[in-house]
């Protein structure tokens, strides 16, 4: 389970001051459930996503992630978690099976567990063909499906996707949505952050629509229709953002 | 601390780093083929030249001297020195290396000296024109011994001694060994080699490793693995340091093998071994074991001050343009050790760099000043530690990490 507390991070910026970039957001995702995270760019999802895997500190505000406080427990928390962006690349010089095999090393797993678990997940995801080959050679869906073994090779309960789909072709995205999927179907906790309507229309038990570091709206996207009286999740969104939209441009 | 995930770092990035062509360039193969090229190379270039031009026979311009046949003969019979006959134009052909130097007899220059009147014979040359140097050399040797055989014969006539003249002799001689000959003269560009080639060995990795790394994308996803920063930033550090000191290694054997060799292969000839004596290091084991250790906590510095500087850089590119000056930092203290008269004080021991470089140059000849050793090489051990402080610190703020 993820339950932010009042999270903030604040930035400071030479020209523009201090920068609010998450401000005071709280929300909670379930086991089980995938937690649609709405925003367009520079919303905050990736500044929040970022302090949910320790990357970043929070300023204020906390969150527990599988019982662990982020700000207390950082290195249990990345134990139990599994991040992935498009940010988060591979190193080029090494093989598939190295790079994810050196995740599962740095994850604690002895040579015995971690060569069962990269056999496991080499075999389903279809990825023998090229696990000793080095990461610079691999095309776009090979690179995304090792992300997704690094994600898997300590078998994390919570998983967390900063927007995962973003500048992938049709079938990569597909295998990234598919892996969302399952990874709900295994008990999972996930939360995912997006600017692509259908995905989350697709993917979602919960929608937390995110504007200017603070969250302004959450729930189901049932809910989210009787609330706005909006069958489509765009238009849903362009009614909940405009007004802080404008509030931010006359500021 | 965990040795266990500073080591898992530590052999992926080693992994890595033999799979990448510039950091095997730039550590292994620069320091490999550096020394033999540079000091292989241009010394037997400069023992072959130098002994070529000592066995060529020069050929020489006789001007006058009609008058005096015993001092032309004497001239004519020099070894290695071909005496030709005056010709217009002398100056210029000594200019031109068409000769090399041409002496001057002037008008009944024997009879004068018969007589006791005194001369001047006159040698003309092309200062510092090696062969011509040479040329002028052989002929005023042979001018002065002629002076000298006049001086006795002229004391023998009047039954005086030679002390009457020369009442006591002044003799120099050397009592240091040969090793401490050639390092005091060349000693102070081993520490300048070493302390480059240390910097040289640790700059490509501590870009690629930081800098390199936040450019590809997967300072993000190591960020986001369990490790601590302080493991990540150790297990990159001692890769940089590997490759620093491995630089070093290389260097200072690469160093100690082609000057052996050259030293061998100068032997073969006797114009080698004379040109040998002048221009080749001798290099001990316990010299470069020296070196080397005064080398680690150098490399130590390089490689924390290298990551450090590295990290606050967005590209690669960008960590290049910061590194480059750094270069010049390091290289003007290494050749100041390398001016004459500049050594070891209490105050110069206490600089970085500029304290190494001149110990160095001691080592290589064989001086060891214990308390200067301990001073140098704890205020060194000292600079270190803060130099990898200030790399563990860097490495947890966010403000560096996520630079935009």
């Amino acid at each position: 389970m993820i339950e932010a507390r009042g999270l903030s991070k604040r930035f400071q910026d030479k020209k523009r001051g201090e920068i609010r970039a998450v401000d005071n957001v709280s929300f909670i995702c379930q086991p089980g459930k995938i937690y649609g995270l709405l925003g367009a760019n520079g919303a905050g999802k990736t500044t929040t996503l970022r302090m949910l895997a320790t990357i970043l500190e929070p300023t204020d505000g906390t969150a527990l992630v599988c019982g662990h406080d982020v700000v207390e427990q950082p290195e249990k928390v990345r134990s139990s978690v599994g991040f992935l962006s498009t940010a988060t690349a591979l190193y080029r010089r090494l093989t598939a099976q190295e790079f994810v095999e050196y995740f599962g090393r740095l994850n604690g797993l002895d040579e015995a567990t971690l060569k069962k678990r990269v056999d496991d997940i080499f075999d389903r995801l279809d990825m023998n063909g090229f696990r000793d080959r080095r990461c610079d050679k691999l095309s776009t869906g090979m690179m995304q499906k090792t992300s997704i073994a690094r994600t898997l090779v300590h078998d994390p309960q919570v998983m967390i996707f900063d927007e995962p789909t973003n500048g992938l072709d049709i079938m990569t995205a597909r295998t990234i949505t598919a892996f969302i999927r399952e990874c709900r179907n295994l008990g999972k906790t996930v939360i995912f952050s997006t600017h692509i309507m259908s995905e989350v229309e697709k993917l979602c038990d919960t929608i937390g629509i995110i504007q200017s570091g603070k969250l302004l709206v959450e729930g189901s996207l049932a809910q989210l229709r009787d609330k706005y009286a909006e069958q489509d999740l765009e238009e849903i969104f362009v009614k909940v953002v405009t007004p802080h939209f404008v509030a931010e441009e006359a500021n | 601390m965990s040795l266990r995930n500073v080591g898992i770092v530590y052999r992926k990035e080693l992994t890595e780093a033999l799979r990448d062509r510039r950091t095997v360039i730039s550590t292994i193969l620069v320091p490999l083929l550096l020394f033999p090229v540079l000091s292989v190379g241009f010394g037997s270039l400069a023992v072959a030249l130098v002994g070529k031009a000592k066995e060529e026979v020069p050929e020489v311009m006789l001007r006058g001297g009609e008058d005096s046949p015993a001092v032309v003969d004497g001239l004519k019979k020099l070894d290695k020195i071909k005496i030709v006959p005056e010709t217009p134009g002398w100056k210029d052909q000594i200019i031109n290396k068409e000769i090399r130097a041409a002496v001057e007899i002037p008008s009944g220059f024997q009879a004068d000296v018969a007589q006791q009147k005194s001369g001047t014979v006159k040698i003309f040359n092309y200062q510092g024109e090696m062969k011509s140097e040479f040329a002028t050399d052989k002929i005023e040797a042979y001018l002065k011994e002629y002076r000298d055989k006049v001086v006795k014969e002229r004391l023998a006539a009047k039954n005086l001694a030679e002390t009457v003249l020369k009442p006591f002799e002044v003799a120099r001689e050397n009592v240091a060994p040969p090793e401490k000959v050639s390092g005091a003269a060349f000693g102070g560009i081993i520490g300048y080699m070493v302390i480059l080639l240390c910097m040289t060995g640790a700059m490509y990795p501590a870009m690629d490793l930081t800098a390199g790394e936040k450019e590809r994308g997967t300072m993000e996803t190591i960020l986001s693995s369990p490790i601590s920063r302080m493991h990540l930033v150790l297990g990159k550090f001692f890769l940089i340091l590997t490759a620093a000191l491995g630089t070093a290694a290389l260097s200072v054997l690469s160093m100690g093998v082609s000057f052996s060799v050259l030293g061998h292969y100068t032997s073969q000839s006797a114009g080698g071994r004379a040109a040998a004596a002048e221009f080749l290091l001798k290099l001990g084991p316990k010299t470069v074991i020296s070196v080397f250790l005064m080398a680690l906590p150098v490399a130590v510095l390089f490689s924390a001050t290298l990551m450090t500087i590295a990290l606050f850089a967005k590209t690669y590119k960008e960590a290049q343009s910061y590194l480059t000056p750094m270069t010049f930092v390091v290289i003007f203290p290494a050749i100041a050790a390398m001016l004459p008269g500049v050594e070891l004080t209490p105050k110069l021991s206490l600089i970085p760099i500029l304290n190494v470089s001149l110990l160095c140059k001691e080592l290589v000849t064989g001086t060891y000043h214990w308390n200067y050793i301990a001073i140098i090489f704890s205020s060194t051990c000292v600079y270190a530690a803060f130099a990898l402080f200030l790399a563990i610190k860097m490495f947890q703020r966010e403000s560096v990490l996520f630079r935009s």
